[in-house]
């Protein structure tokens, strides 16, 4: 076992399956001699060479084609889009190109390919640069989406999504970069579709994604305190959806609360609460409420940004608020 | 001369017809055999696009589809000097780049057709044509995307040392969009092993491009931006692209880098079924129709000594194969409706829980 950073979980990851796997290849912009600006690649150009680790133009539409042209053609590339939020650039690439290509070709062509990007707000970047985007992927039939919150799912996680013969986006939380936990050592490979209980409860199931989930155990924390016990778990794939581990909670529980870093319209909680009211409705003691970012742009100033994001706290006054008699 | 836009009258933009010398090639280095087989690849694929348009108006080809109808020396040219396992990336305009690689006619009709017999059965169409085994990676309908994936195939052939080239077909259209200027770049970056086609046949979609484009030859006087040589060729003289082509594809697969390949022609008919083209001044399209490919082959070969009874008896057995193709398409079911959940993933199925 060795602590490492997220950050530094994430070349780990690719590492462990580079060194397997001479087809997998990883391009993007700064990755190779820099490292990536968040220095999540730092050390795979020295140990897999200039063949393998490639600095690109500031061209997402290129980048995104040339990874799935060479996807269809025999390699398993990563590609790094910098910030999720310039997934905008390169949109049409991902959702008409990507994730349509191997049901319009009757399964002629298959696209392993996974897509790594910086997510999230927290770090005062403003608009442009804090944006949580899973939700618009999750949207799109073809794509597979994860996020992981810590930094030995970070390896597991991307070993599996390295491994995945299916586009995988691959979203890394910004606010997460810096965070520290223990990592086995040896190869570890995780598997797509697993939601994981963080914390078991009897009261109430918190569901929580990327940055979320750290805010999710801190609330069920405070709710402990207050004699509430919450389950927190930590959904880590938004698709496939484990809505076993999910449903399984919410039966127990009878109470459910999502908390999202998207804004609110059409985010995933609502997904979950309509699965929730469908297929264990008569489990619920109570309405589904999601916690969400409101329906805002991310605000830059430190004060604004804390506000509208949710927090430990406001998520256990909600839980605290929805629970009382 | 460029006018500026607003003097621009629609209908008066000049024709841009390639010089007349249709004998310029008559002694080529291209072997007879070669040149017939371009010569019944011509044919195949006119008389398909003919039957497809018949096919359409009957009703029994829906939604939409874009013929190459006075484009084909182009696919034609390139096919034949494409090795099997080189990669195709197309448009929505793309049934002869289809045919050019050898991909039959009955899957391709029946696609068309949305039977459970076509190339891709029914899930892509017309403008998603797809035979991997052939070679053709696809068929793209959004303008420049696959400009972009074609140079991933060219970076993967080269990585793995296969010594494949990929070829990419776009329109004078494209190369206003980013992303025809994004992989420019980057396959010259990278020096892939790529040919980019472009297919000038003047028009956009209902627009001219010359009055909408800054330059003159849309895809070759940028080429130089990018570090590549400018090259326009007459696209409606399939030895002219055979030539061409084999010279770029050479170049590609021995190192040398990207091309950019302007090749001018015409499309005898509007840009999609719905659209009778009628933008078009008539003069320009009297005088394009006169400068037909096949016309101008079968003038060529019959100059070298080809019987004329020779070309007649490769058009009937061309015409035979087509009718014969129909009839296969046609009699094909409908897809199963359970086909319409299948492969969205690689496990074959479409279910987002795990
Ligand atoms: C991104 C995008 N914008 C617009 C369209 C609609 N559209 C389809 S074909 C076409 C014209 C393309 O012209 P060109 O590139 O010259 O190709 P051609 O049809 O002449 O082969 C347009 C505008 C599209 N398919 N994709």
């Amino acid at each position: 076992m060795a602590e490492l950073t997220y950050r530094d979980a994430v070349a780990r990851g690719i590492a462990q399956e580079m060194r397997r796997d001479e087809n997998v290849v990883l391009i993007g912009e700064d990755v190779a001699g820099a490292g990536g600006v968040f220095k999540t690649t730092v050390g795979l150009l020295d140990e897999f060479g200039p063949k393998r680790v490639i600095d690109t133009p500031i061209a997402e539409q290129a980048i995104l084609g040339a990874a799935m042209g060479a996807a269809m053609t025999g390699l398993r590339p990563v590609a790094e889009i910098m910030f999720s939020d310039f997934f905008a650039v390169c949109w049409d690439i991902v959702v008409n190109e990507i994730a349509k290509t191997r049901y319009m070709t009757n399964g002629q062509v298959t696209v392993p390919l996974v897509i790594k990007t910086g997510n999230g707000g927290g770090l005062r970047f403003g608009a442009q640069h804090s944006q949580s985007i899973e939700n618009w992927a999750m949207a799109v039939p073809g794509l597979k989406v994860v996020t992981p919150s810590t930094p030995e799912d970070v390896v597991g996680l991307m070993a599996a999504s390295i491994r995945c013969d299916d586009p995988v986006l691959f979203f890394e939380h910004k606010g997460l970069y810096a965070t520290k936990a223990e990592v086995p050592d040896g190869d570890v490979v995780d598997s797509l579709g697993v939601a994981k209980v963080r914390r078991a409860g009897s009261d109430a199931t918190i569901l929580a994604l990327g940055m979320m989930v750290p805010r999710a155990l801190a609330a069920a924390e405070q709710l402990a305190a207050r004699g509430i016990d919450a389950e927190v778990i930590d959904v880590r794939s938004l698709v496939p959806l484990d809505t076993t581990t999910i449903l399984g909670s919410v039966s127990r529980t009878g109470r459910l609360f999502t908390v999202e870093e998207n804004p609110r319209l059409l985010g995933w909680g609502a997904e979950i609460a309509s699965l929730a009211v469908d297929e264990c409705f008569w489990d619920l003691d109570g309405p589904v409420q999601r916690i969400t970012t409101p329906h805002v742009p991310l605000p830059s100033a430190d004060s604004l940004e804390d506000l509208v994001m949710p927090s430990a706290d406001s998520v256990a006054a909600t839980v605290e608020k929805a629970l009382q008699p | 001369m460029r006018l500026p836009l607003s003097d621009h009258r629609y209908g008066e933009h000049g024709v841009v017809l390639p010089p007349e010398a249709q004998d310029r090639h008559d002694d080529a280095d291209i072997d007879l055999d070669l040149r017939l087989a371009m010569y019944r690849k011509l044919q195949e694929m006119r008389l398909f696009e003919k039957r497809a348009y018949d096919l359409f108006m009957r009703q029994l080809v829906k939604g939409t589809s874009h013929l190459s109808l006075g484009m084909e020396a182009i696919s034609a040219g390139f096919g034949a000097a494409m090795r099997k396992d080189d990669y195709t990336f197309a448009t929505y305009r793309g049934h002869a780049h289809t045919l050019a690689r050898g991909v039959p006619m009955t899957p391709v009709l029946a696609e068309l057709l949305g039977r459970s017999n076509g190339l891709m059965a029914g899930k892509g169409g017309s403008m998603h044509l797809t035979s991997v085994e052939h070679g053709m990676m696809g068929s793209y309908a959004i303008i420049g995307a696959h400009m972009t994936i074609a140079n991933g195939a060219a970076w993967s052939a080269q990585y793995r040392g296969s010594g494949q080239v990929a070829v990419c077909f776009f329109g004078d259209g494209t190369t206003n969009i980013g992303a025809f200027h994004e992989a420019l770049n980057y396959a010259a970056v990278y020096q892939l092993p790529i040919v980019f086609v472009c297919e000038n046949n003047l028009y956009m979609e209902y627009t001219s491009i010359a009055d909408i484009t800054a330059v003159t030859h849309p895809a070759a006087d940028r080429a130089p931006a990018y570090g590549l040589e400018p090259i326009v060729i007459d696209g409606n003289d399939v030895d002219e692209v055979y030539l061409t082509a084999r010279s770029a594809i050479e170049r590609a697969r021995g190192g040398g880098g990207p091309s950019l390949v302007e090749a001018l022609t015409y499309r005898h008919g509007g840009h999609s079924r719905a659209d009778p083209g009628k933008y078009r001044p008539d003069a320009e399209v009297e005088a394009w129709k006169a400068y037909d490919p096949i016309t101008i082959y079968r003038g060529r070969l019959l100059r070298i000594g080809v019987e004329e009874s020779t070309l007649d008896r490769l058009d009937e057995e061309v015409l035979g194969a087509v009718e014969l193709a129909t009839e296969e398409a046609i009699a094909g079911d409908l897809p199963a409706p359970e086909s319409a959940f299948t492969d969205v993933w690689a496990d074959g199925g479409s279910s987002w829980r795990s």
